[in-house]
């Protein structure tokens, strides 16, 4: 059976806004080369003029079958099993994406509300909720970013398959419950480009990465952009302390609290209109492959939606044991200082993507922290902290780049390899949650950090339980996973 | 490679000089929140210049309002995106 149907979706693409059509038409241009077809790829062009319509065998487009001009052959399921590989495919890809969109959003979830949260400014269920709404309304703010998925990074032509971007997926996924197991704030980001490299040179080759967009398109701003926050935030610290000297000590407290409630939300609203809008690329990319969605179409509302109802959704589980590191780990932040790192992290980003530079807001707001930390009255930082999360970041797309990499490997062989990736990843990410449930990290202890320093080894805290008794149950037990 | 140290820079720049305004325009409002408290509670005592907390209270609104009106352009550069 040659003749895949159309996706209910295709019909609902938001033309509402024409201010986006510009932006979003070039995002499927360049998407549309991007994604080839692994298999059957002339079956787009067989369906059209037809009477029969292209579709494709998602199990959640059944219930949209009737805007068919005709019955069709396959409204039933079982006519379409020569599509289903590729329909398992897609849906794979589909929840994988949402899946990172998810742990991006619980990642990142103390990029807004980690010094609100150490402030007092906001308590941290409140704070979180905060986030997560703004993070939904972000993700309808704007699609321009949905053009810079690939960005360049990957070279169209060489033709990238649904299977390297479920691996890349995979690899960001993985890499980003590892870090936070770990409490330490990487970039979402770059786990899913460096997926998106490693999967690439596996699936395509050395040729299908443009290695000079990623020193001019992220490693570069990776460099600069923390330290440009740090700069701003280390000023506007000192010039805070130095115009309120002489105020009032409570007037001047409540006045910075009020104000980091507006700076954090600022921070959450960027970041999902940033964020969540590389999920969306994904999905529209996967759609527009197999054909589902056809060439130039904008991201189709279901996907807008689910898009940013997964970032939120994430972000309101809040990453605690990275709130707590960046709160509590870093420095210890005052009202002041909080205000201006965040009204610093929030201009970094607008500035840098209105001028078209991506960066990680991850790194800039823990640039922004350690500014904030060095300008204050008592210029401090735990160096420790701030090593291990330097490391990090180099290690971000590298890691995420092997992972992928070998993900691309097995996925490539068939049903049975993407199958079997998926079960790595579901397996994977449980072992991390089980592990994170011995010490966990939770709204009601996110503050409790007497004094952090925290320890290279997380996870083997009970290892030996013949010696353990004996030297365990310090406080600094309770802060190691932090 | 082709890197654009120009708009780095640029942008680098606009960052630090956004940034460090608008904090300072904050904390200015703050610090006439906290005079007007203070006149205030002067004026209770004795015939302070009642003028002094009405000043105050004008330059804090001022303040405010241009680092609401960042904010407002950091939306509009944000959905015009």
């Amino acid at each position: 059976m040659n003749s895949p149907f159309i996706s209910p979706f295709t019909c609902e693409t938001g033309l509402s806004k024409p201010e986006r059509s510009g932006a979003i038409f070039a995002n499927v241009q360049l998407s549309a080369t991007w994604v080839t077809i692994p298999k059957d790829s002339g079956h787009r062009q067989d369906t059209i003029g037809t009477t029969i319509p292209g579709s494709v065998h998602l199990p959640f487009t059944k219930p949209a079958y009737g805007h068919a001009r005709h019955q069709r052959p396959c409204d039933n399921y079982d006519d379409c099993l020569g599509m289903e590989h590729i329909s398992f495919l897609v849906a794979v890809v589909i929840i994988t994406a949402l899946a990172f969109d998810f742990t991006n959003g619980f990642h990142d979830t103390a990029n807004a509300s980690a010094t609100a949260i150490a402030t007092g400014a906001l308590r941290p269920k409140v704070a979180v909720t905060i986030a997560a709404a703004l993070n939904f309304a972000g993700a309808f703010l704007s699609v321009k970013v949905a053009t810079t998925i690939s960005g360049g990074i990957v070279n169209e032509k060489a033709g990238i398959h649904p299977e390297i971007i479920f691996a890349a997926l995979v690899g960001a996924i993985l890499w980003n419950l590892l870090t936070w197991l770990r409490g330490l704030p990487s970039s979402s980001s770059h786990a899913l480009y460096g997926g998106l490299i490693g999967a690439t040179i596996v699936g395509v080759g050395m040729n299908g990465v443009n290695f000079d967009t990623v020193t001019t398109k992220i490693i570069i701003p990776a460099v600069a952009s923390p330290v440009v926050a740090g700069l701003a935030s280390w000023g506007a610290t000192k010039l805070a302390y130095a115009i309120t000297r002489k105020g009032n000590d409570a007037a001047t407290t409540k006045g910075f609290k009020t104000g980091q409630i507006f700076s954090s939300s600022l921070i959450s609203l960027a970041h999902g209109t940033n964020d969540a809008q590389k999920t969306m690329g994904i999905i529209t990319l996967t759609l527009v492959s197999v054909g589902a969605l056809p060439k130039g179409a904008l991201p189709p509302t279901w996907v807008i939606v689910s898009a940013g109802a997964a970032i939120a959704l994430g972000t309101y589980m809040g990453g605690w044991r990275i709130i707590r590191s960046m709160g509590k780990g870093l420095a210890d932040i005052q009202p002041p200082q909080g205000f201006a790192s965040e009204s610093a992290v929030s201009t970094v980003i607008l500035t840098s993507s209105h001028m078209g530079f991506g960066l990680s807001t991850t790194q800039v707001c823990t640039g922004g922290i350690m500014g904030a930390g060095l300008g204050g009255p008592k210029p401090e930082l735990r160096w420790s902290m701030v090593r291990r999360m330097v490391y990090t970041w180099g290690l971000t797309l590298p890691a995420a780049a092997l992972v992928s990499g070998g993900a691309a490997l097995v996925a490539q062989q068939g049903t049975w390899g993407v199958a079997l990736v998926g079960a790595v990843l579901v397996a994977g990410s449980g072992a991390m949650w089980m592990i994170s449930r011995r010490q966990p990290v939770s709204a009601d202890n996110v503050n409790d950090v007497s004094d952090v320093t925290p320890v290279e080894a997380p996870v083997p805290v009970d290892v030996n339980p013949a010696v353990a008794p004996a030297n365990a149950p310090t406080p600094a037990s309770t802060t190691v996973a932090a | 490679m082709h890197i654009k140290w120009n708009a780095l820079a640029q942008t680098a720049g606009a960052s630090f000089g956004i940034t460090v305004a608008v904090v300072a325009v904050f904390a200015l409002g703050i610090l006439a929140l906290s005079r007007r408290e203070a006149a205030l509670t002067t004026r209770e005592g004795e015939t302070a210049p009642a003028g002094g907390g009405r000043l105050a209270l004008a330059g804090a609104y001022a303040c405010f309002g241009v680092c609401a009106a960042a904010v407002v352009y950091g939306l509009v550069l944000m959905a015009a995106q």
